[in-house]
């Protein structure tokens, strides 16, 4: 789940105060199970819009929509209609669906109307912690599931490094030490002994990454 | 006239011939069965060369080499590799410290291929500290490597006269290698395995996290024999005289992976003074003398490098063995 924060409404209002036409489109995806970017919240932030502009006394046209997901080609299409009207669309979707809506519409101005900061899990209600950095080579099967790329502060391959005490991280008295996670988990299953193999250095490879799925390719090209 | 070698001025010795890596002075001490004494210098947040010679001057001949930190804490300082060579004018040895936080493994191989070229022989090979705890904390944490992959990585250099990738050196360095460790973390049951993980990669030497806690270490320390570490590597302990009851608190509470028993605080705040602290320091080292399978101290007192001289001569570690080529 890619988990977002609302920027500030300061912040909107300072992108977007020279235009005329606005739209905020919602995404129904991520950000909708986390309640920031989905339909709701694009017509409250529309609303609260449309009430600045009154107060400012300013001609602002705003509308909204919320798409099914703004990182799928098909659902961005959708709006094409409507897009003509616009001059500048604030995404409450992830910095995924704002650059879909940038590429597809190059003469609209597209704003990011969410801080996207991690693709996590829902701890409990209310909080939602990284579990996972998309780095292309997943070897939590050799570190008892847990993720010492994403949820180590160094992301060290051979931890934990000195910093970790009492199980938690040197750098937030919050956080626990992943490695320590890992070590108790691996004798837990038996497998402490992989630990004392010395991990290589990660290949971090080129970004930006991108995959193909030949048989998904095929299927597109019969249509 | 072209320079010579760094590497080719030194005088051989004439004590029984060891098994040398690097030929450094530190080193062949420890080869030969001599307690070593290395202390730690601080290079300054700018750019003063007279800052390095002036606390360099002040450990010249009480110890047996010098660290030089690499940005400690993650606060700017003159860099470690440049400070060292200072000390390399001044005919001091230094053991350069090299952190993984803020070069990638194409800096790191090609600053330490330079710092060969120059003719610095030690190595501590260092994680790093987070850049959180320093004075730019929203800097780039880069951590390509770990410090057992830059072990192992300086370790194939030497050995396979190959860079990580696989490229031929032209000219391999052969660094003594070391590793710190921190005898202190947790979990306490993994801290030796992960010496013994140094160790594997390639570290001769190590220094530890500077030991308040001496029963801790001396458990740490039996587990280091029972697995034979200590006929692996030479372990250096850290120690450093505290300057105030103030500052004991506030390592305990502040520094990660620091123990401060509370012995230690209260005897700080029945007498408080930095002779106390001093008097402390060289109760310590008299018990870590004892301790079978040590092999020297590294006194970490940075910004008071000026107790170091007082805290070798009382410790009766005075006079140091005749330093090789300096």
């Amino acid at each position: 789940m890619i988990v977002a924060r609302p920027k500030s409404f300061e912040e909107i209002i300072r992108l977007i105060q020279n235009y005329k036409k606005v739209a905020v489109l919602g995404c129904g995806g991520c950000v909708t199970v986390r309640s920031i970017g989905g339909q709701k919240q694009a017509e409250e932030l529309a609303s609260l819009l449309r009430l600045w502009a009154k107060r400012q006394g300013k001609d602002v046209v705003v509308t909204e929509a919320t798409l099914t997901r703004q990182c799928e080609p098909e659902f961005v299409e959708s709006i094409n209609d409507r897009a003509n009207d616009w001059e500048v669309v604030i995404s409450l979707a992830c910095g995924v669906g704002v650059q879909c809506l940038a590429e597809r519409f190059p003469r609209i101005k597209v704003l990011p109307g969410v801080d996207t900061i991690f693709m996590g899990a829902t701890i409990e209600p209310g909080l939602y912690w990284e579990r996972c950095v998309g780095c292309g080579e997943c070897i939590v099967g050799e570190t008892g599931g847990f993720c010492p790329v994403a949820r180590c502060a160094k992301s060290l391959m051979n931890g934990p490094c000195g910093g970790s005490q009492g199980g938690r991280c040197e750098v937030s008295p919050d956080t626990p030490c992943v490695w320590q996670l890992i070590y108790e988990r691996m004798e837990q299953l038996g497998m402490g002994e992989e630990l004392d193999v010395i991990r290589p250095p990660k290949d971090w490879s080129v970004r930006p990454q991108r995959m193909i799925m030949e048989h998904l390719r095929k299927v597109d090209s019969r249509q | 006239m072209p320079r010579k070698n760094p590497h080719s001025l030194e005088t051989p010795t004439l004590e029984a011939p060891v098994n040398l890596t690097a030929g450094s002075h530190f080193e062949r001490l420890l080869k030969q069965g001599k307690f070593v004494v290395t202390a730690e210098l601080g290079p300054p947040k700018g750019a003063e060369r007279a800052v390095v010679e002036k606390k360099a001057h002040l450990l010249k001949g009480y110890v047996d080499a010098v660290n030089i930190t690499d940005c400690q804490t993650s606060v700017v300082r003159m860099s470690s590799i440049a400070s060292a060579q200072i000390l390399l004018e001044m005919g001091i040895e230094p053991i350069v410290q090299m952190t993984c936080r803020d070069r990638n493994r194409i800096a790191l191989q090609a600053d330490l291929l330079g710092a060969w070229a120059l003719g610095m022989k030690n190595v501590l090979c260092l994680t790093g500290d987070h850049p959180k705890f320093g004075d730019h904390p929203g800097a780039k944490p880069v951590f390509d490597l770990d410090s057992i992959q830059l072990l192992q990585m300086l370790k194939t250099m030497r050995e396979e006269k190959k860079m990580l990738s696989g490229t031929p050196l032209e000219g391999a360095p052969s660094f003594f290698l070391g590793a710190a460790e921190n005898p202190f973390a947790d979990p306490f049951p993994f801290r030796a395995r992960r010496l013994a993980k140094k160790i594997t990669a390639g570290a001769e030497f190590i220094q530890t996290q500077i030991v308040y806690n001496v029963d801790k270490f001396v458990q740490w320390m039996e587990e280091v024999r029972q697995k034979g570490l200590h006929k692996k590597a030479f372990i250096l302990a850290g120690v450093a005289p505290l300057k105030s009851a103030g500052m004991a608190k506030y390592m305990k509470k502040n520094v990660p992976g620091m123990e401060v028993p509370d012995a230690i605080i209260s005897r700080l705040e029945k007498k408080n003074s930095k002779a106390e602290g001093i008097e402390i320091c060289l109760g310590i080292v008299e018990k870590l003398r004892q301790i079978e399978g040590l092999s020297g101290i590294h006194i970490m007192a940075v910004e008071w490098e000026e107790v170091v001289a007082q805290l070798v001569e009382k410790a009766g570690l005075l006079p140091r063995p005749a330093s090789v080529g300096g």
